[in-house]
Parts: C-alpha cells; sequence; structure tokens
C-alpha cells in the first residue's frame, strides 16, 4: 500500500490555504468532516479534472470556498437537483455533494428521496448537527427531541428524521453513518461511497458548540467530540443489541450497500435500445 | 404610559407582531430576518405571546401555513428575506389574489448569484406585481409602526389583500435605536380584533382558490386590480388614524426640505435617514436640494408623487437594485413612466447602488447629487450609472 500523503501535502493540494481561517466557529467539525472527504478522494487517485463539488447553503457548503476542486454553488436545498443535471450531462464526472442537515432533509427533502429513488451515481455528504447551524441555531429536521434551539426554547416537540433510514427508504443502494470522532473509519466510509456504483448517502455526526452545544449544555467541542462515542454503535455490534439497549443510540458504519441499475447507466442503455430500434 | 426602549429593529416588528395579538406565525430562518423568528418563538414559548408558531421546512411552506390559518380566520404574520421570498415566489401571488389578509415583514437582502446575505431591494422588486401592498420603513420606529398598521388596513374588509413591510437587510435589521411602544389598550383600539369574512366553515362549504376557465379568470385579476388600486385611501386613513392616535403621521410619498428645490434626490427605506443629512449639509450651502421618499410603492402614489416632483428640474432616483437590460432601476423606470404624461415634468437621472450590502456613505450621496445634477445640465448616453462600481464602465447605455 503507497504511502499516505502528510496533512500538510494534503491541505496545500485540495485547499486555497490563503482563504485561511475558515468561517467555521472554533470546535466545529465541518472542517473535519471536508478533511476526511479530501482525504478519501486523494485516496481513490481520482483525476482532479473530473471531480465537482456540489454545494447548497449553511455552514457545511461553505467547505467548497476552501477546497481546490471545480464547485457548484446552488440555492439553499437545490445542490442534488443540480448533481443530477451535472451527472447526466456528463456521467464521466464524480460528483460529490456537500449538504446541510436542513438544506438536505428540510429545504432540499424532496430532491434527495428522489435522488435516492433514481439511484443516480452521486455521493451526498450529509454534515448533520442538528439545526441550523449558519442562521443561530433554529430548529431543524434532526434536531433530537427536547433539544434546546433559538426557535425551540423549551424543547424541540418534532420527531427527527432518522436519515439513514429514510435515504434507505427511499432507495439509496449506499447509506453510512459517520461521526468525526471516528475519523479514521468516516474517511473509508466516504471512500467507499465515492467508489460505489449508484447513490450513496453519508450522513455524518458533526458537533454544533456554538449554536446547538451551548444551548444544550453539552460541555466543550471536545466533549462534544467524544459524546459521539456513546452517541452511535458499530452498525455490527447494533445488530446484536435489543431495541431496548439501542435507544438513544445511532448504528454507526456501512448501513446499507447493495446493487442496483444506476440511473444515467439505465439512461445510456434506452438511448442505445430507442437508436436501434429506430435505425 | 408608553415607554421609550432601545430595540434592534427586528426586535421591534416582534414587539408589534406580539402586540397585534397574533395568532399564528409560520417562518423559516434566513439572514438577515432570524431575530424576528427567534424572538417571536420566545415570546410563544414564554406565553407573551399566545399564538401558534411553527417552525416550517421551507419559505414556501412558510407562506402555505399562513395561507392555510388565515383561511379559518387567524391573524397571521410570516417574515423572510433575499432568497426566501423568491422560494415563496408563487404563493405569494395566491395570497393575494386569494384576498387573505396577513403581514409579512422583509429584511431586505440581494439576490444570488453570487450568494450574497446583505441588503439590497432585489428581492422586494421581484414581488412588485404580485398584488400585495408594498411599504418601506426608514427606521426602526417605523418598522414597528407599519407591522401595526399593516394588519390594521389589510383586514379591513374593503382592503383583504395582504401587506409587505420592507426593512434594510442589516442596516435597519440589526441596528439598535429608540423605539416608543404604545400601551396595549392604544393598540388595541387602534387594530380591533380580526374578523375574516370569508372563514372556511364546514356549515357553510365554500371552496377557496378554485379553478378559473378563461370566461371567469379576467374578471377575478381585473377585480383584485381594482380592490388594490381602491385600497389606497383606506390606506392613508388607516395612517390618517395611527397619526392622530400614536402621535407618527405617514404620507405615501414622504417629502423633506423640498420647498423651492430645483434637484430632488428619490430614495427608498433606510437609505433616506442618510440622504437626510446629505440634504441638511447641502442646504446650509445654500443649494437648493430636497429629498423624496417613496413610503408606498404599493399601489403606487400616483398623485401623491407627482405632486411632490412637479415643482423641480430634475429628479435623481437611487435605485437598489437592476432590472437587467431594461431601463435601469425599476424604481428610476416606475417614477418615469408616471410622469411621462405630465405637460411639465423635471429630468429624470438614474443611479444604481448599494448592492449587496455596497455601503452609501454620505459623500457617495453627495457625488449622486452632484453627478446627477451635471447629467440633467449637459445630457447624458448613460442609461444609468452605477454608484462607485469599479472597473472601466460606469455608466450603462443603450448598445
Amino acid at each position: 500500500m503507497p504511502k499516505e500523503a502528510s496533512l500538510s501535502q494534503l491541505v496545500n493540494k485540495y485547499f486555497y490555504t490563503h482563504q485561511f481561517p475558515t468561517m467555521w466557529c472554533p470546535g466545529c467539525g465541518c472542517g473535519t468532516v471536508a478533511m476526511a472527504m479530501v482525504r478519501a478522494i486523494d485516496r481513490l487517485e481520482l483525476d482532479f479534472d473530473k471531480v465537482i463539488h456540489v454545494a447548497g447553503i449553511g455552514c457545511a457548503p461553505v467547505a467548497h470556498w476552501y477546497t481546490t476542486f471545480t464547485a457548484l454553488q446552488t440555492a439553499h436545498g437545490r445542490a442534488l437537483a443540480s448533481a443530477t443535471g451535472i451527472k447526466l450531462a456528463n456521467p464521466e464526472l464524480t460528483v460529490v455533494v456537500t449538504l446541510g442537515d436542513g438544506d438536505c432533509a428540510a429545504i432540499g427533502g424532496n430532491h434527495l428521496i428522489h435522488a435516492c429513488r433514481r439511484n443516480i451515481d452521486l455521493t451526498a455528504i450529509v454534515y448533520n448537527n442538528f439545526n441550523y447551524g449558519m442562521t443561530g441555531g433554529q430548529v431543524g429536521p434532526t434536531t433530537p427531541l427536547e433539544a434546546i434551539t433559538s426557535t425551540a426554547p423549551y424543547g424541540n416537540l418534532e420527531p427527527p428524521f432518522d436519515l439513514c433510514k429514510l435515504a434507505e427508504a427511499a432507495g439509496a443502494t449506499y447509506v453510512a453513518r459517520g461521526t468525526v470522532y471516528y475519523i479514521r473509519e468516516l474517511i473509508s466510509l466516504i471512500e467507499q461511497g465515492i467508489k460505489h456504483k449508484g447513490f450513496s448517502f453519508i450522513d455524518v455526526f458533526t458537533p454544533c458548540p456554538t449554536s446547538f452545544g451551548r444551548r444544550n449544555k453539552q460541555g466543550t467541542p471536545g466533549q462534544m467530540f467524544k459524546a459521539q462515542k456513546d452517541l452511535t454503535v458499530p452498525i455490527k455490534k447494533a445488530k446484536g443489541l435489543s431495541p431496548d439497549e439501542l435507544q438513544g443510540k445511532w448504528p454507526r458504519g456501512v448501513l446499507v450497500e447493495k446493487e442496483a441499475p444506476e440511473f444515467t447507466e439505465e439512461y445510456e442503455k434506452l438511448i442505445a435500445r430507442v437508436q436501434k430500434r429506430s435505425s | 404610559m408608553s415607554c421609550r426602549v432601545a430595540l434592534e429593529a427586528s426586535h421591534a416588528v416582534a414587539e408589534a407582531v406580539r402586540m397585534a395579538d397574533v395568532d399564528v406565525i409560520a417562518a423559516y430562518p434566513i439572514t438577515p430576518q432570524t431575530h424576528i423568528p427567534e424572538r417571536l418563538a420566545e415570546m410563544v414559548a414564554d406565553g407573551e405571546l399566545s399564538a401558534a408558531y411553527i417552525p416550517v421546512e421551507s419559505e414556501h411552506s412558510a407562506l402555505s401555513a399562513c395561507l392555510g390559518a388565515v383561511a379559518v380566520g387567524a391573524r397571521t404574520f410570516t417574515t423572510t428575506a433575499g432568497q426566501g421570498l423568491e422560494l415563496m415566489h408563487e404563493v405569494v401571488y395566491v395570497a393575494s389574489s386569494m384576498r387573505y389578509p396577513m403581514v409579512m415583514v422583509i429584511a431586505n437582502r440581494a439576490l444570488s448569484a453570487p450568494l450574497s446575505v446583505w441588503g439590497d431591494h432585489s428581492d422586494v422588486m421581484s414581488v412588485r406585481d404580485t398584488g400585495w401592498i408594498q411599504v418601506f420603513a426608514q427606521n426602526n420606529q417605523e418598522a414597528f409602526d407599519l407591522v401595526l398598521w399593516g394588519f390594521r388596513v389589510a383586514e379591513d374588509s374593503r382592503v383583504l389583500t395582504p401587506v409587505m413591510v420592507n426593512l434594510d437587510g442589516f442596516t435597519l435589521s440589526h441596528v439598535t435605536e429608540a423605539v416608543i411602544l404604545p400601551e396595549q389598550e392604544v393598540v388595541n383600539s387602534f387594530l380591533p380584533p380580526f374578523h375574516y369574512p370569508f372563514v372556511l366553515n364546514p356549515d357553510k362549504p365554500a371552496t377557496h382558490g378554485a379553478f378559473a376557465a378563461p370566461d371567469i379568470y379576467t374578471e377575478t385579476k381585473i377585480s383584485q386590480e381594482v380592490a388594490l388600486r381602491k385600497s389606497k385611501d383606506i390606506l392613508l386613513q388607516g395612517w390618517q388614524e395611527f397619526g392622530d392616535m400614536f402621535g407618527r403621521h405617514y404620507r405615501p410619498v414622504e417629502i423633506y426640505r423640498v420647498e423651492g428645490a430645483k434637484t430632488l434626490l428619490l430614495t427608498m427605506g433606510s437609505f433616506t435617514e442618510t440622504a437626510k443629512m446629505v440634504i441638511d449639509a447641502r442646504r446650509d450651502r445654500g443649494e437648493l436640494v430636497g429629498l423624496v421618499s417613496l413610503r408606498l410603492w404599493r399601489p403606487f402614489p400616483f398623485t401623491e408623487f407627482r405632486q411632490a416632483v412637479k415643482e423641480a428640474d430634475t429628479l435623481i432616483v437611487l435605485d437598489r437594485s437592476i432590472s437587467f437590460g431594461g431601463q435601469g432601476g425599476p424604481v428610476c423606470s416606475e417614477v418615469r413612466s408616471a410622469l411621462f404624461s405630465e405637460p411639465k415634468r423635471p429630468v429624470v437621472v438614474s443611479f444604481v447602488g448599494g448592492l449587496g450590502g455596497r455601503d452609501m456613505a454620505e459623500e457617495d450621496f453627495g457625488y449622486v447629487l452632484d453627478r446627477g445634477r451635471e447629467v440633467a445640465a449637459k445630457g447624458s448616453p448613460e442609461l444609468f450609472e452605477t454608484v462607485g462600481v469599479r472597473g472601466e464602465v460606469s455608466g450603462i447605455r443603450d448598445l
């Protein structure tokens, strides 16, 4: 196995360092997820000119301001719709989509389920910090029950999405959950997701100390990173636990990996079939 | 006793919504509007306001939820900015066409791309023709006052049209100023309880917003147009009564030091107060300049506007958005058209400035006044000029 690039090599190759420091708050996990994505892409030795980074609006999509990939930032919630356009127009491209949880599952929720349903070969990385961090920490579609947010000052009443279950039910053929605490695992999850043929969905738990942790008394950013150990269980272990034992725990790792016809390939086949018939 | 307190404009809006005793609030967070829904969510959670707060999943859902709330007779409020207003767009039309009174505050923001969270008027100009009553606040007190007034006139049975109150993102929304909060009893006497005359009621079945074939669509649209135009008298009456009760008087076209003015500058929103300082300084130097500000944007106050500018030789219009490929600024285009049939009309000069939060300082307004008069005197091939733009072309001409 070839020696991995050093951190400084990665930073210099994949980031606009003149843009540093980033706009992310101290202790935010977004930079860790962006670094995991870059490490995964580097390991895969992808042709730099054939990777497109697509982003919506929020703290997570800001990642593309700093990475040196060709990038398209679209309207809030629309990243997957635009990524679908890119992939269909040029299926040779590797399209990696950076989303926030609100971006992905609230305002853009419709695009998420339809991208899953089509099984189009995109890799969606959701930076899930359980609230709308950029706008000051409002309640969102992944905010846990009873959690305090700026628009739910006495606790959230709305049950959150389990984004992985949602993606699986909608038809995604690769579904994984990672955390910024288990960084090696996260890199590998993203790497496998990009390699996977079909729609890959990676839900990444990442702390938002400024907006979410502070209100919910989750301690320092370090404590918030460490808390992910207790919040999640490896999927193999989770399979052996009873529903009671799994209460309040999120399975982590590759949750779904299966083969199914991929949309752009099916599209090409349809064109070939119809052209053959008409000629 | 009324009290005078320091309030951010966003919080002043929230106070007005609280004092209006709103029943339903639906909003989605977007910079620079967020402090409004956050404060309202707190008020609802703390029992200071007995209302339902709906943390919807998008702006499209926010205004859709408001439609439902008004349909069953609730006093309803929402707020957004920039991209959020764009996502609402189709429902913005539906709200006014279904004659659903409500108040929406826009913390005015530029539109993508490139992404900008800062202020200009591109968002509101994109909904110019949606049939809402549209007004602009110049300071925090006005933001408070116009929300109260908005509910009063929107809910008038002769109007039944939603009201959009515009306040500039950041330069107003995030600024703290002294605001006079009235006593609740006075607010109650100005703003009676809301009785929507067409409440959905299973005992009297009716359908709102149904399908219209070509044989009736035109009539529904024209009746909406007639109602919006006729609403102006009631808007003015509302301001008259507001003034009598609260001591602050509003007009559809605000004027400032226009006596004998040969040159008038036209602004909207928070820029007006900066412009006033420049007008003061120029008047002190003996220059015959004055200021006109459009408070009411829709329905357009043709009579008051023509009256306000008829003595001037030059009218300099400062827009905070661009009508791409058209006449330049949408406001300038509008006022030029409003003056076209007048026997005596000023020369109209168009400027665009303050896009995407670009600051317009006093000296920039000074430049606009000087350059505007120069253009009016010598003529200029330019359709409009952009204040402070870098690059070789500052003036845009018809190519």
